[in-house]
């Protein structure tokens, strides 16, 4: 079974002659343990694809399923629920509280399920710890620097026992080092059974995915084949396609 | 790739024998270029003939000669290491060349075009992106190669995406009726003409 699954979704703003299709008979599937990325320009429906497959938006038509469970009979509160412990979310300008410490950001998530405080924080510094940030736990994200605050996000998105993680641009305005640094963190998760849909204008970023979607005018109109393994690549009896 | 120079920098630490300078070619290039064994030997005659290197003066075999970089091949080092490489004519490029074919036939879908270049690419990223995954195979003058060849083919994909968008936006503005002819940028710019 998919972690995510969607099934002809599409969605539709605004009515009559201002209809416009922001994405349009998506199918969609994403196992646990694989990292897939949505490639398009801007305004080719990527940040609306990911929305709705968090179920932050509600598709006009068309099925979401997270873990199997259908999101379209589910109430608010059930929805609610899903999102806290199953999915988590890395933006591009990283949305962490000002007012929190990098460790009480992370386990924020688990308080509002209503896991204890201590417990909670002690999942957020297991987080902290798999990201390389234990010492950073008590600094505000405004003492931290660019990297860091996103690797806070990171943590905050698979604190728990997340297992669907979506990113939308989540390097943001990090240099390409660090932009690098924020795909290995997400690879890890994935390695760790984590499913992860990653959206991204930038071909750098997306080559860390085993599969890449090209969207377009809300259409998903191509994706790549499976990467060959990297024998291949170095190998010189294999014959280069071009 | 300049093998001739990439040898004196090797030699410039210190004399090595050809086998060796092999071995440590393609270890300080992580591997990503590989070199057969008569292309070293051919090149270290060629210094020696040209006085930026030598070796020790006994008939041996290829293999056992010891060569040592000269002071002349220490200053051509220097002057190589210096000297950027012509960029100033602009490559015939064979993808940009399909892009613009199919940009003027009017059966051709050209976004199509574009995507199945953006789609083969993208592929290639992954491609390499995956040997870099592998912390293995992880050094740092690989990590620098593989880097390399990730920015030059995402250049690639951004002039692709950058090609799309003008096409579509020039599908909806008519072309003016007297096209102004475009000036001869390139004969002007470029130092090494």
């Amino acid at each position: 079974m998919s972690m995510l699954e969607l099934r002809q979704v599409s969605k539709r703003y605004g009515q009559g002659a201002n209809e416009v299709d922001a994405i349009a008979d998506i199918d969609l599937a994403v196992e646990r343990g694989s990292l897939v990325a949505i490639m398009g320009p801007s305004g080719s429906g990527k940040s609306t694809l990911l929305t709705i497959a968090g179920s932050l938006e509600e598709p006009t038509t068309g099925d979401v399923m997270i873990d199997g469970a259908r999101l379209s009979g589910m109430s608010r509160n059930d929805k609610a629920r899903l999102r806290r412990r199953s999915v988590g979310y890395v933006f591009q300008d990283f949305n962490l509280l000002a007012g929190l410490t990098a460790v009480e950001n992370v386990s924020l998530p688990l308080e509002l399920d209503g896991i204890s405080m201590k417990k909670a924080r002690a999942k957020g510094m297991a987080a902290l710890e798999g990201l390389g940030l234990a010492d950073r736990a008590e600094s505000f994200p405004d003492q931290l620097s660019g990297g860091e605050r996103q690797r806070v996000a990171i943590a905050r998105a698979v604190v728990g026992e997340r297992s669907l993680l979506l990113a939308d641009e989540p390097s943001g305005a990090l240099d390409s080092v660090n932009g690098e640094a924020v795909m290995r963190m997400i690879l890890a998760a994935c390695h760790g059974g984590v499913a992860a849909v990653v959206v991204t204008h930038d071909a750098k970023l997306a080559s860390w995915a085993d599969r890449v979607v090209f969207l377009r005018d809300g259409n998903a109109v191509d994706e790549t084949l499976p990467p060959p393994s990297p024998e291949e690549l170095l190998n010189p009896e294999v014959p280069n396609p071009s | 790739m300049s093998i001739r120079h990439s040898l004196l920098a090797l030699l410039s630490e210190g004399p090595k024998y050809g086998f060796q300078l092999r071995q440590e070619f393609e270890m300080s290039t992580g591997e990503v270029w590989p070199l057969n064994v008569g292309q070293v030997y051919t090149t270290l005659q060629r210094l020696e003939r040209d006085g930026l290197a030598r070796s020790d003066d006994v008939e041996v075999d290829e293999r056992q000669k010891n060569y040592r970089i000269t002071d002349e091949g220490s200053e051509e080092l220097s002057h190589w290491l210096r000297t950027p490489p012509d960029l100033s004519e602009p490559p015939r490029d064979e993808l940009v060349i399909k892009v613009l074919v199919a940009s003027r036939l009017p059966d051709v879908d050209v976004y199509e075009v574009i995507q199945v270049h953006r789609r083969y690419i993208v592929q290639l990223m992954q491609q390499w992106t995956h040997l870099k995954e592998d912390e293995s195979r992880f050094d740092l003058a690989f990590a620098l190669a593989v880097d390399a060849e990730l920015f030059r083919l995402d250049s690639v994909v951004r002039w692709l995406d950058a090609a799309d968008g003008r096409l579509r936006r020039a599908a909806y503005e008519p072309a003016p009726e007297n096209p102004v002819a475009l000036p001869s940028i390139h004969r002007r710019t470029g130092a090494h003409r």
